[in-house]
């Protein structure tokens, strides 16, 4: 606390980091590594930590096995999470704003029921919801997984709430003077100001999306249609011990996050800061 | 809330960029009114979602929780038989809800601590420290899915990863998600793996504790250990209670590990049969849709009273800085 830390204690630290960092890296490096050996020298004693020979010819074998159509999943993947994103950023930044900067009245009664909606176990709605989907014959379709998120999602409502608060009235209190229409002040003035925010907001849902299991699990019927994270899941239950290919598809649904995260690393980082902040 | 949006037809939503300015009185009362339109037509979709996708689920499943219901036919009122079904008639209720019990009481409180400790440490002044953040964070990317699967691999019983290395050191080898005494406890390693996003709420609100008031303590003879009991933590409380409850909600509601490890049976004997589990398995394997939901809203109730009693008790120990006791 007083000056710079000795050299010991320095050191001592990034022992400290490096030991911890291993830890959270070695599943990752294992998963990479096993993904291009074969079978023997995944599971053996001693442990091989480097792949001898590299089989490279793992990889297209996982893009091309049966029963894990990797582009079909991927797109669907990209899709999925696209769409949602899409959906997400639109509508949560428009009812965002309208509670954070028009007045009418029931905003504030409204606004209380958004946040205790976070409490709600998702559980609960899931069954009615599916339900309702099956009667208008849904299922089996994106539709249930997407049409929901094109309405807002409270989370991100509230959280971009927070920001359109900061931005000051007389912004818009001039544009209205000039005749500009609130649709109009909404696109032009206020949502390029929130943008660092919006991009928290599409990065935490485009995350959150490909990782989603239990929704598709539910809603979605034929493994053509499967994201990835549903198809690694069929391709696991039936084969539990090709070990290199499961580790080779594993890696390729998650290296797409991976190359996302290294692109969106500020947004990510705030974004978790903020939320933990404004919590 | 309808009257706003019938007004809505009847004056156009743009403004008249020519035409005679009205009086300054009409003026202001139709900006007024203009905003309100505006206000409602901006938050109208999310107005459709409460109703629809909250609201109107969360009482049907109380409605059908007092019903069976399999979907194909219309639901048929069988009063409390669910809830009395639950409660004296379905070991595997008991078993999942003692599975969920265990695997949050142990998971959230360790978790807490462990992602505190983590906050500490990248909160050292140390060269780099953002490329070990990222490190530090890096779990919280994998699919929920492949985290269980490469898990699978490294603590498989006989010559898993993990199982080597302790054999190695001649440590003794569990069974881990192979026997049902150790298939918790491997769960709930893995979800300590991914404690980067509370993690960085620590660190967020470390940041935010003022150096001032560290140093005073300091000067006054407070040691590193009193700094941290008596400075650090109550100003850490606001956080500490945010973690917290997402760790309860979250944990209690652990479904994607579980079901991958365990599958809808929760293999070996149960052991990973944790109660949203049981939920997914009545109402999409056996479509017991009213069985299912009588379980939801108990599960609703259970986060309900438990988030209610931490905020509770928070009262005594969550210290709001600038804000008398």
């Amino acid at each position: 606390m007083n000056g710079p830390p000795s050299r010991a204690v320095a050191v001592g630290r990034h022992v400290i980091l490096i030991a911890v960092s291993l830890l959270f890296v070695l599943p990752f490096y294992w998963m990479l590594t096993s993904a291009l050996k074969d079978d023997t020298q995944i599971l053996s004693s001693p442990i091989t930590w480097w792949p001898d020979p590299i089989r490279w010819e793992n990889i297209p074998q996982v893009l091309n096995y049966p029963g894990f159509p990797f582009l079909r999943m991927l797109w669907n993947s990209v899709f999925y999470s696209g769409m949602v994103t899409i959906g997400t950023v639109i509508s949560s930044s428009l009812v965002a704003y309208g509670f954070a900067k028009l007045r009418f009245p029931g905003r504030n009664v409204l606004f209380i029921a958004t946040v205790a909606t976070l409490m709600i176990p998702p559980l609960i709605i899931f069954i009615p919801t599916y339900v309702l989907f099956k009667v208008m014959g849904l299922i089996g379709s994106y539709a249930p997984l997407i049409i929901p998120q094109f309405l807002g999602s409270a989370f991100f409502i509230f959280l971009l709430r927070q920001f359109f608060m900061t931005i000051p009235n007389e912004l818009s209190d001039a544009a209205r003077v000039d005749g500009a229409g609130e649709f109009r002040i909404f696109w032009q003035i206020m949502l390029p100001l929130v943008k660092p925010a919006l991009a928290v907001v599409a990065v935490f849902t485009w995350l959150g999306t490909w990782h989603d299991f239990f929704g598709p699990l539910i809603y979605l019927t034929e493994p053509d249609s499967y994201p990835l994270s549903l198809g690694l899941f069929a391709f696991q239950a039936q084969r539990t011990t090709e070990w290199a290919l499961m580790m080779g598809a594993s890696a390729l649904v998650t290296l797409p996050l991976i190359v996302l995260f290294a692109f969106t690393q500020r947004y990510f980082l705030r974004g978790i800061a903020l939320t933990g902040i404004k919590g | 809330m309808t009257s706003a949006v019938r007004a809505d037809s009847q004056s156009s939503h743009r403004s008249p960029a020519g035409g005679s300015p009205p009086s300054r009185r009409g003026r202001g009362l139709t900006l007024r009114r203009r905003e309100s339109l505006a206000g409602v037509l901006f938050t109208l979709p999310w107005i459709l979602s409460l109703i629809a996708f909250t609201a109107y689920p969360v009482l049907a499943s109380v409605f059908y929780s007092f019903t069976e219901y399999s979907v194909v036919q219309p639901p048929e009122w069988v009063g409390l038989a669910n809830y009395e079904r639950m409660f004296t008639n379905d070991p595997q209720f008991w078993i999942a809800v003692q599975n969920s019990a265990y695997y949050a009481l142990i998971s959230v409180p360790l978790g807490l601590v462990m992602s505190l400790v983590l906050a500490l440490i990248l909160n050292f002044g140390a060269k780099g420290i953002g490329f070990y953040r990222t490190l530090f964070y890096l779990p919280v990317l994998a699919p929920p899915v492949v985290a269980t699967i490469v898990f699978m691999l490294m603590f498989s019983p006989d010559s898993g990863l993990v199982n080597t290395i302790l054999r190695g050191v001649g440590l003794p080898t569990p069974g881990w998600l192979d026997d049902p005494s150790w298939s918790k406890p491997t769960l709930i390693i893995l979800s300590l793996w991914a404690l980067g996003a509370s993690t960085l709420v620590f660190l967020a609100g470390l940041k935010e504790v003022p150096m001032s008031l560290l140093e005073a303590a300091a000067i006054d003879g407070a040691g590193p250990v009193r700094r941290f009991w008596h400075v650090t933590i109550p100003l850490l409380s606001p956080v500490i209670l945010f973690n917290l409850v997402m760790g309860v909600i979250n944990s209690f509601q652990v479904f994607t590990s579980a079901f991958i490890a365990g599958g809808t049976a929760g293999e070996p004997l149960d052991s990973t049969l944790m109660y949203v589990v049981l939920i997914y398995r009545s109402a999409f394997r056996y479509f017991a849709m009213g069985y299912a939901s009588a379980l939801s809203v108990i599960l609703f109730l259970a986060v309900l009273v438990v988030t209610l009693l931490i905020f509770w008790s928070s009262k005594v120990w969550v210290f709001y800085a600038g804000r008398d006791q």
